[in-house]
């Protein structure tokens, strides 16, 4: 909370959260206000934190990749397969290429069902009830897919170390490909009611725009960044899994629409063109699935053995449906990894409310902050403070830190 | 107070986060979208705690979280229902040896009713209503 405080004159401060009804999650947000604009703007997160990273310390991978399904119930398969990816590095295990291809058809399955969810409740924020509850139903059928595959509807526990726990018959092919002809012929639809909606555009367009410096600056990511024109990917630019066979472009909005301009227009053209593309990605995948093992070491205690032995440090990248997702991995020998650090991708987002919300009326913040699609529970760190002293560096500090350090070295 | 017997057949619900991983809550709106569609029984979600019947409490109620859950609580009108949805929210589950904890919720408020699942399907959230509904109606007979 912020303990800043609340002004009797011009601007006023306004406080909203942690328990809002225009937030999904916990979080705080102190604006100050001038009339109806927003002029300054602070949030305070960490109302989710959980110290997953330190209960991980005490886990072995095996036990963590089902503690990362839990980071975040919407980019369940996300935190697993970066975390996955990270500890196969360091033990050099070789992933089977099938399970490499439902990781992906899963990954893409998840993207779908989570900007659906995302749409719905932008349309929700808007007021426009209808629409959300017209995309939740659409998206019940990509759940229905996700539970024949997985076993799940949310958090999934299908990624393990070396592959993956469940495989694609013949028979759930057939019924992926049903459920993506049924998206499909649903893709014009949505279009029509998101793109061409008068209350839609009306609030949408030139509101909460990031502008593509600031969007650089502030080193947005994922569908946020593209929005506003940066063209970033990590499954073009960093292939992982299957994406190294298929053809991946980062979308940004296409010139028929005006090209970026990084408002929250933008980002609903993003993520509905995304949509599209990763049902191309999974019937590229169902298409080319190869035969062959599931798993490269099918035997738990063979591999818990292997992974007790590794030594090493390994980064798992992946483009979760916000974005880039970072996982950090240091084994050193021992049953639990030496250190794990989990950048979840709305962590480089969240700055970005900041310059969108300014000059905003109050009635526009709900949307400009869903607009990025915030996830704090997969967000949410710990802040170490030294009596009563926070440790936050300025870009001085670190250069006269590393000053020092040259200096002590050199003696 | 006596509750006029027009409220009975509605039944409003206010959802409240408490450190959960966003998996119960996206079921607990899937539950309210059409598929499940329980508003035919008068079941909705609200906006404001003073205006519901039933608290859903997600999440193993982080420190930062617990004041504010039990401020929430207390803006609820009697009689109410507090259900506790997830199983982080009934033992910790995953997230049992976290330093970081108040909870389980049982040990912030007092919870009627549990549905257990990590998360629980719409299905079981749906049941779980209609036990605390059954739990409201012997609370109104009392009155």
């Amino acid at each position: 909370m912020s303990t800043e405080k609340v002004k009797k004159t011009v601007p006023y401060t306004v406080p909203i959260g942690p328990v809002h009804p225009a937030l999904k999650e916990p979080v705080m947000f102190t604006f100050g206000m001038e009339g109806e604009i927003v002029r300054t703007v602070d949030f305070a997160p960490g109302q989710t934190h959980r110290g997953i990273e330190w209960m991980g310390m005490r886990r072995n991978p095996v036990q963590i990749v089902h503690l990362t399904d839990r980071i975040c119930g919407i980019c369940g398969i996300v935190h697993s397969l970066s975390f996955a990816r990270a500890v196969e590095q360091i033990a050099e295990i070789q992933v089977p290429e099938r399970a490499d291809y439902i990781r992906t058809i899963l990954h893409e399955l998840e993207r779908i069902q989570s900007h659906l969810l995302w749409a719905g409740v932008a349309a929700h924020e808007l007021g426009f009830d209808s629409l959300f509850y017209l995309t939740w139903r659409v998206r019940e059928q990509s759940m229905d897919l996700i539970e024949n595959l997985t076993g799940n509807r949310v958090n999934y526990g299908i990624v393990q170390i070396g592959g993956v726990r469940r495989d694609i018959s013949d028979e759930q092919r057939v019924l992926a490909e049903k459920g993506l002809d049924y998206y499909q012929g649903l893709l014009d639809k949505m279009a029509t009611l998101f793109l061409e909606d008068s209350t839609i555009l009306m609030r949408c367009r030139g509101h909460g725009i990031l502008s593509e410096q600031d969007a650089r600056l502030l080193c947005t990511i994922g569908p946020t960044a593209r929005a506003s024109g940066l063209n970033m990917d990590v499954r073009q630019d960093y292939p992982y899994c299957a994406y190294g066979d298929l053809d991946v472009k980062a979308i940004l909005p296409p010139p028929e629409t005006g090209g970026p301009k990084g408002d929250v227009y933008d980002r609903i053209i993003v993520r509905l063109l995304e949509v599209g593309q990763s049902i191309g990605i999974i019937r590229q995948c169902l298409e080319n699935l190869p035969a062959g093992e599931i798993l490269w070491e099918p035997k738990m205690a063979k591999l818990l053995a292997v992974l007790k032995k590794a030594e090493g440090e390994g980064i798992g990248r992946v483009e979760a449906p916000r974005g880039e997702c970072m996982h950090y991995v240091k084994m050193a020998g021992k049953e639990a990894p030496e250190s794990w650090k989990v950048k979840a991708s709305s962590y480089s987002n969240l700055m970005s409310w900041i310059p969108m919300l300014q000059g905003e009326q109050l009635a526009d913040v709900p949307i400009i902050v869903a607009s990025i699609d915030p996830c704090l529970s997969c967000t949410d760190r710990v802040a170490v403070t030294r009596n009563g002293r926070s440790d936050i560096l300025t870009k001085e500090d670190l250069s006269r830190l590393s000053r020092e350090k040259t200096r002590r070295m050199m003696q | 107070m006596k509750i006029p017997t027009s409220f009975n057949r509605s039944l409003w619900v206010f959802h409240l986060n408490s450190g959960s991983c966003n998996g119960c809550e996206i079921e607990i709106v899937a539950t309210i979208t059409p598929r499940y569609d329980p508003e035919r029984f008068g079941i909705r979600l609200v906006g404001s705690p003073k205006h519901a019947d039933v608290l859903l409490v997600t999440g193993p109620v982080t420190k930062k979280m617990a004041p504010r859950v039990r401020r929430v609580y207390e803006q609820v009108p009697d009689p109410k229902v507090v259900m506790c949805i997830g199983t982080c929210g009934q033992s910790g589950g995953v997230f049992y040896d976290s330093y970081n904890l108040d909870g389980p919720i049982d040990q912030v408020l007092p919870v009627d009713v549990y549905v257990p699942g990590c998360p629980p399907r719409p299905e079981a959230i749906i049941y779980g209503v209609v036990k605390a509904w059954e739990k409201l109606e012997r609370l109104e007979a009392e009155q």
